[in-house]
């Protein structure tokens, strides 16, 4: 039942003259524990990424994840599925950054000092202890991207998917952020343009032009990848 | 950077504080109207002086509050020498004293109330509410992130603007404001797709 399937999915979206195709018919099984998803700008990979949460709605085909159907079990689904995005100042919705965790667990921890309490305890796992009182408009790329991480772990999901989590970053931060990434106990389903951090995980697709091009173990995917760009 | 400051709490021990956050918000709300009903200029000129004394009172940083504030007093300027323009003195005068005192108000509440503490307070107001299908907790987090919103607006109006000026545009209006209301109205559709995500409104 774990892991995640799509049968024959497409997704195209409405034109002036009727609609585009943006993901071509694909059929694909994801059980790898990392899976990296690669291609250039604009080739379908968020397109794709968003399909496994709900974000996006498969337009023919069906999303399952986990044994549920995206479609008709969308708030189950998003219980289990994670979603970390580029940008932390879009992610981070309350004003500080125990309160930003703290509203992750309003579904877990009903009483609000206990809530606290665990927001607190999530922050000094994700090495930001003392950080509770801090602005998250105040933070730098790196703690804000942490803190949006760990506002969507501690919600507990088993499937994490990472749209180009690391693009914004430096070099250091985008190695400690990718380092995470890689050694979390969930699945993990990371779109990136960062080419080691692929060749680390367990399976990589290449997208292009809305299919996936080439699939398989990242020496053979990005070594193909490197050649054709 | 200046835009951090404003809808951020900042910690204090004043009886403004220390007062329930339901009794602020529901101040707020008495206060707002009051200055929107109450016509004439001499009531707004005292209207910004209440207000910014509450600020005062509230321990706010001046500096840093005002720094924070000068998008939006611009914004007011020029509505001001609009109205002057178009219905003169006392209107203008009116005009952009209620928005600065409705600003100032509004500044007194989340300096002094962790933005937690109202919604909660939100939350608990319309609780009665909930028989006629109003969900409580949405709307709380919907007021938090209305204002979560004005420093995020301010930032992004920031950007647009030194943006412009990086290109040698920076008396363009059509430069500025353009990629302003995309960034918002951007920003606004990702910050969706993420609460979305974390499954917030799902419950
Ligand atoms: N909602 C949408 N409406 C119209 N076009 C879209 C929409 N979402 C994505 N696209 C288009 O689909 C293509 C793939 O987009 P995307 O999946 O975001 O690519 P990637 O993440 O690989 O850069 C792009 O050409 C993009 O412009
Ligand atoms: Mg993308």
């Amino acid at each position: 039942m774990s892991g995640i399937r799509l049968e024959q999915v497409t997704v195209s979206v409405p034109t002036q003259d009727g609609e585009r195709r943006i993901l071509h018919e694909t059929s694909l099984e994801l059980t790898e524990r990392r899976v990296a998803l690669v291609g250039p700008n604009g080739s379908g990979k968020s397109t794709l990424a968003r399909l496994l949460n709900g974000l996006v709605p498969a337009t023919t085909g069906r999303v399952v994840v986990d044994g549920l159907d995206v479609a008709h079990e969308g708030r189950e689904v998003r219980r289990r599925v994670g979603f970390v995005f580029t940008d932390p100042a879009a992610q981070l919705v309350m004003p500080t950054a125990r309160e930003d965790v703290a509203l992750s667990l309003r579904r877990t921890h009903r009483d609000k000092t206990e809530r606290l309490v665990a927001a607190d305890r999530v922050l000094a796992d994700f090495g930001l202890a003392g950080f509770g009182d801090r602005s998250v408009h105040g933070l730098s790329g790196g703690e804000g991207q942490l803190l949006a991480l760990a506002g969507v772990l501690a919600t507990g999901p088993s499937i994490l998917v990472a749209d180009e989590p690391t693009t914004l970053l430096d070099l250091g931060n985008s190695r400690r952020i990718g380092d995470l990434l890689l050694g979390l106990e969930q699945q993990l389903v990371v779109v990136t343009h960062d080419l080691d951090l692929a060749e680390r995980c367990d399976r990589v697709l290449l997208v292009r032009d809305g299919r996936v091009e080439r699939d398989g173990s990242p020496a053979d995917v990005v070594g193909h990848y490197r050649a054709t760009a | 950077m200046s835009a951090q400051l404003l809808g951020l709490h900042q910690p204090g021990t004043t009886w403004l504080h220390r007062l329930p956050a339901g009794a602020k918000l529901l101040g707020l709300m008495a206060a707002s109207l009051v200055v929107v009903l109450v016509h004439g200029p001499a009531s707004a000129v005292v209207f910004v002086l209440v207000a910014a004394g509450l600020v005062v009172w509230s321990g706010a940083r001046l500096g840093f509050t005002l720094r924070a504030m000068r998008w939006l007093l611009l914004t007011a300027a020029i509505l001001g020498a609009w109205t002057v323009w178009q219905n003169g003195w006392p209107r203008a005068v009116e005009v952009v004293g209620d928005l600065v005192a409705l600003i100032l108000l509004a500044t007194t509440l989340t300096v002094t109330t962790p933005v937690d503490e109202v919604m909660d307070a939100v939350a608990r107001g319309l609780r009665p509410l909930r028989r006629v299908g109003v969900d409580p907790e949405a709307v709380a987090l919907a007021f938090s992130l209305m204002l979560r919103a004005i420093p995020t607006t301010i930032g992004l109006a920031e950007e647009s603007r030194d943006a412009a000026v990086a290109r040698g545009l920076e008396r363009s209006p059509r430069a500025r404001l353009i990629p302003f209301v995309v960034r918002v109205v951007a920003r606004a559709h990702d910050t969706g797709d993420a609460l979305h995500a974390r499954g917030i409104g799902d419950d």
